[in-house]
């Protein structure tokens, strides 16, 4: 049996990390030319540690399922990348980070990695305005920062709406610099679809060309699995089309285990559904909560237009119950109150499952603050409107431009409608501090992974993980691992093991093809979003979810038997790959639902009904409770708990209050 | 508010890049208006699915207007009638009842064909390669406010480089040129103190590829900055042919 071990270095907090890049096992240059690392993923995670693998000398081979690797999902990141610089002189520092961290996770975060996350933070935006990214500035030239829900200094950098796309491109730079010089081969529309593994170790892949539909193998020393996180489990989510749990879900059933997979993050501010033919649900960026008022009206069931119900006929439910942090709560309290006041009947628009985003104080004191620069002394109401929202556009303009575009509805003039979506996924797979699964030499980055944001990630916090991960973590303890397979020569694709896992990848895909049912795959996907949405997403109990276990294991059944996809299993088939992809989101549903059901306490995004105080706050349970869930895949619907127990040496746990 | 369109699609259909490919007419009804463009296609689909058709290969990823996957040639325009649009965020309102709509791929003999409205733009992957990228190995860098950049010339290389590498450049041109993207790059790059080291060979080297990409010359028409989703600005063209011809006529 596997047990687990995280392998945090002993010393200080503070200390771990220095010491860990000082003693860790280094390789030499000519050695690292004939080490092999694949990275799959060509996200902020994956695009990061492959250019700077390669920078090392090791030879890389990267592989996406988009037609590029500048196509993965970070590029949606909107709001901007935490960074403990204190460049605004406001009190931040590498502890304070650590610390908000920790407590936005609700205290369900490993205290080694989040200190290392801390620390390296700041290097991330050294890196990434030496590569050209454009960041927001000052008039004065310097970097711009603005501020981010849980949190009271303003440590975040960003460049509009839209820092998840720089970030990006820089990372995905460094990459195609490094395929222009030949030390990374690239692979695109190429999906992984196995883990190989040789005598417990990782191996290599089996990747699928989704234009020819030829399997590939291809060896490597290391496996990196950068391949982002699972919450198109829900069907609909803030998620790219694409975004698919298989390459972690593959990683599993070979032995890595997966931790906290129930831990989701649903967030308070995206655009609601608006009809049956919904595929995707479109974030407003938390940034817009720095300046947006929250609010429902305080009639129930008013059906005023917004700009008709008075002010104090307006209830701004964020402000009332959190006073310190108003608008700025963290995501998962902010969408557990306003599915409060949605299902007590207070929602607003057509669905009634939505609160209003209103900028219209927000543009008056900027259009106030212009006049006062401009030397205005008496403006009229329509001035100030005006350079207000010209204040407003350049701040958010793209967001707002989106949210004209999706609802036809112009948040300049009318509130904005929101309502809670799925976002990210604080699970992932259980790794150790030098980022390695369970599986030897099998390593998971960025949001693949679970370790540092607990049971609810805090905003702008993603981008810093992912590029913390690639960048500045991995290509040092990597040699951890690297440095005792110097002596492993390339291994050939023709043995037993790689023609054994591409025969089983082979089975599958045709068995898939073979079903020849009769409903689509989307039909499969959307009810298991469904069941999932409704009993694991914002409230879970123990009854919903054990009936919800039993609901899925009948959709696998049907899913297998009367699934249909068309065309070819030798050519492009888009209907193929998303069945291979809605088939492991069906298996990895039944665990998110097993995992909720054994956490019997509220944390972060995990909320269970059963478990709250009087004022409809989480309630932990520290005493039972503090552990990571670190679940080992036995066979189908069997998995086995593992539980690495949480220390916090550093930060006193205490009830999370934002009050 | 939502209403319901009847519509015809002529979709073009072609197996893989060595087939012909043609048009196939299809009637859809019942659209929803609050749907966007590639919903409307996944209605179609599925319902090609349940007849036992093959359903349109298109290429969509995040469908929220910044990932630069989706790419389809609508009513003879890249990404459909409205202005700073992706076809991802162009939505059914902005059609009548009764319309017939024209949905072909990006035509470029640089954007091959895979299937139906699927291209090939791996070369705008090399083109980056070529040259797209300040060279600075991760842990080489000062501290970020040690450089501090003028605002305008920050704003700037944002604005270039908000290009999302869609392609509707290279579709929208007669010559099917890459000068939008490369110069955005370009651009980006050479309007920030950082990216002055290797400008010169930087614009030689980007410049090269496109060409060896098989790109066509630019048409001085400005259909690229027209049509281009994130509004990228054909001063880029200008800004790239001043470093181009700099870097020619300086080199040794």
């Amino acid at each position: 049996m596997t047990k687990i071990d995280a392998k945090i270095p002993d010393g200080n907090l503070a200390e771990k990390w220095t010491k860990f890049k000082s003693s860790v096992p280094l390789v030499n240059p000519s050695n690292k030319r004939s080490l092999e690392i694949i990275v799959v993923g060509s996200g902020l995670a994956g695009a990061s540690a492959a250019a700077s693998l390669a920078e090392l000398g090791y030879k890389v081979k990267v592989f996406c399922f988009q037609d590029s690797p500048r196509r993965a999902h970070s590029i949606a990141a909107q709001g901007g990348i935490n960074a403990a610089k204190n460049y605004q002189n406001d009190g931040d520092s590498v502890y304070r980070l650590f610390y908000d961290t920790i407590k936005g996770g609700d205290y369900r975060a490993r205290e080694a990695n989040v200190h290392r996350l801390a620390e390296v933070s700041g290097s991330i935006i050294d890196q990434c305005v030496a590569q050209g990214v454009p960041f927001a500035r000052e008039y004065g030239g310097l970097l711009s920062n603005r501020s981010f829900g849980g949190t009271q200094v303003q440590r975040t950098f960003y460049a509009a709406g839209q820092t998840g796309q720089q970030l990006l491109l820089g990372a995905y730079s460094a990459l195609q610099r490094q395929v222009g010089m030949g030390n990374v081969e690239l692979f695109t529309r190429h999906e992984m679809l196995d883990v190989v593994t040789i005598d417990g170790k990782a191996r290599g892949i089996i990747a699928r060309d989704s234009v020819s539909g030829a399997l590939e193998r291809h060896f490597g020393h290391a496996v990196l699995l950068c391949t982002g996180g699972y919450g198109n489990v829900f069907y609909l989510s803030t998620n790219a089309m694409g975004s698919n749990v298989t390459a972690a879900w593959k990683a599993h059933k070979k032995g890595a285990f997966f931790a906290n997979p129930c831990y989701t993050q649903i967030h308070p501010t995206c655009i609601p559904v608006s009809g049956d033919h919904q595929s995707k649900l479109t974030l407003m960026s938390e940034s817009l909560r720095n300046d947006g008022r929250i609010w429902v009206p305080k009639k129930e069931n008013d059906t005023r237009k917004a700009n008709e119900i008075p002010e104090d006929e307006r209830d701004y439910y964020l402000e009332r119950r959190y006073p310190a942090f108003g608008n700025l709560v963290p995501r998962d309290i902010a969408s557990r109150a306003a599915k409060e006041r949605c299902d007590a009947g207070f929602g607003v628009g057509s669905s009634k499952m939505a609160v209003y985003l209103d900028y219209a104080a927000a543009i008056i004191r900027y259009g106030k603050g212009e006049a006062n620069k401009n030397n205005m002394h008496s403006p009229t109401d329509e001035e100030i409107q005006s350079m207000g929202k010209a204040v407003v556009k350049e701040k958010y303009g793209n967001l707002f431009d989106m949210y004209k575009q999706i609802t036809g509805e112009d948040p300049y003039e009318v509130p904005m409608r929101i309502y809670p979506a799925v976002h990210y996924t604080m699970g992932g797979l259980w790794v150790d501090y030098n980022l390695m699964t369970t599986v030897p030499g099998l390593y998971a980055l960025g949001e693949a992974n679970f370790s540092d944001h607990g049971a609810n990630r805090l905003g702008a916090s993603a981008l810093m993980q992912g590029l913390a991960d690639g960048y500045f973590v991995i290509p040092y303890t990597i040699g951890a691992y690297l440095a005792a397979e110097i002596r492993t020569p390339s291994m050939s694709t023709d043995s037993e093991d790689f023609v054994k896992a591409e025969k089983a990848v082979r089975d599958r895909l045709e068995t898939l093809m073979n079903i020849k049912g009769s409903k689509p795959v989307d039909y499969f996907h959307k009810r298991l979003g469904k069941i999932m949405w409704d009993e694991c997403g914002m409230a879970r109990s123990e009854k919903g979810l054990k009936a919800s276990i039993k609901e899925i294991q009948a959709l696998q059944k049907e899913f297998w038997s009367d699934v249909k996809i068309p065309g070819e299993i030798d050519n492009l088939n888009p209907e193929l790959e998303k069945a291979g992809r809605v088939a492991d989101f069906l298996e990895l549903g039944e665990l998110m639902c097993i995992d909720a059901l054994d956490r019997n306490e509220s944390c972060g995004g995990h909320f269970r009904l059963e478990y709250q105080t009087e004022d409809g706050e989480a309630l932990r349970d520290d005493e039972k409770y503090a552990y990571v869930a670190a679940w080992e895949y036995e066979k189908q619907s069997s998995f086995k708990l593992h539980k690495e127990e949480l220390k916090y040496e550093n930060i006193k746990i205490a009830q999370r209050s934002y009050k | 508010m939502e209403g319901h369109l009847n519509l015809t699609l002529k979709i073009w259909r072609q197996k893989n890049t060595q087939t012909a490919g043609k048009f196939e007419t299809y009637q859809v009804s019942g659209i929803s208006t609050d749907m966007s463009f590639l919903e409307m296609i996944d209605v179609l689909n599925n319902r090609l699915i349940e007849e036992g058709d093959d359903p349109v290969a298109f290429d969509h990823d995040c469908r929220e207007g910044i990932c630069g996957m989706c790419s389809m040639y609508i009513n003879g325009r890249p990404h459909g009638p409205n202005r700073g649009v992706t076809t991802c965020q162009l939505h059914m309102r902005s059609f009548k009842d009764g319309e017939t709509i024209t949905v072909e791929p990006w035509r470029a003999s640089a954007f091959p064909v895979i299937k139906d409205l699927v291209v090939n733009r791996s070369a705008f992957d090399r083109i980056i390669a070529a040259g797209g990228f300040i060279s600075v190995n991760t842990g080489n860098a000062q501290d970020a406010n040690n450089l501090p950049i003028n605002k305008d010339n920050a704003d700037d290389a944002f604005a270039a480089a908000a290009c999302i590498g869609c392609g509707a450049c290279v579709a929208a041109c007669k010559n099917a040129s890459a000068m939008l993207f490369t110069s955005a790059k370009i651009s980006q790059l050479a309007l920030l103190p950082q990216g002055q080291i290797e400008a010169a060979t930087r614009a030689q080297a980007m410049v090269a590829q496109m060409d060896e990409e098989g790109f066509g010359a630019c048409s001085n028409t400005g259909a690229c900055e027209a049509e281009c989703p994130k509004g990228i600005s054909i001063e880029n063209i200008a800004r790239m042919n001043r470093e181009y011809f700099s870097a020619t006529f300086s080199s040794k």
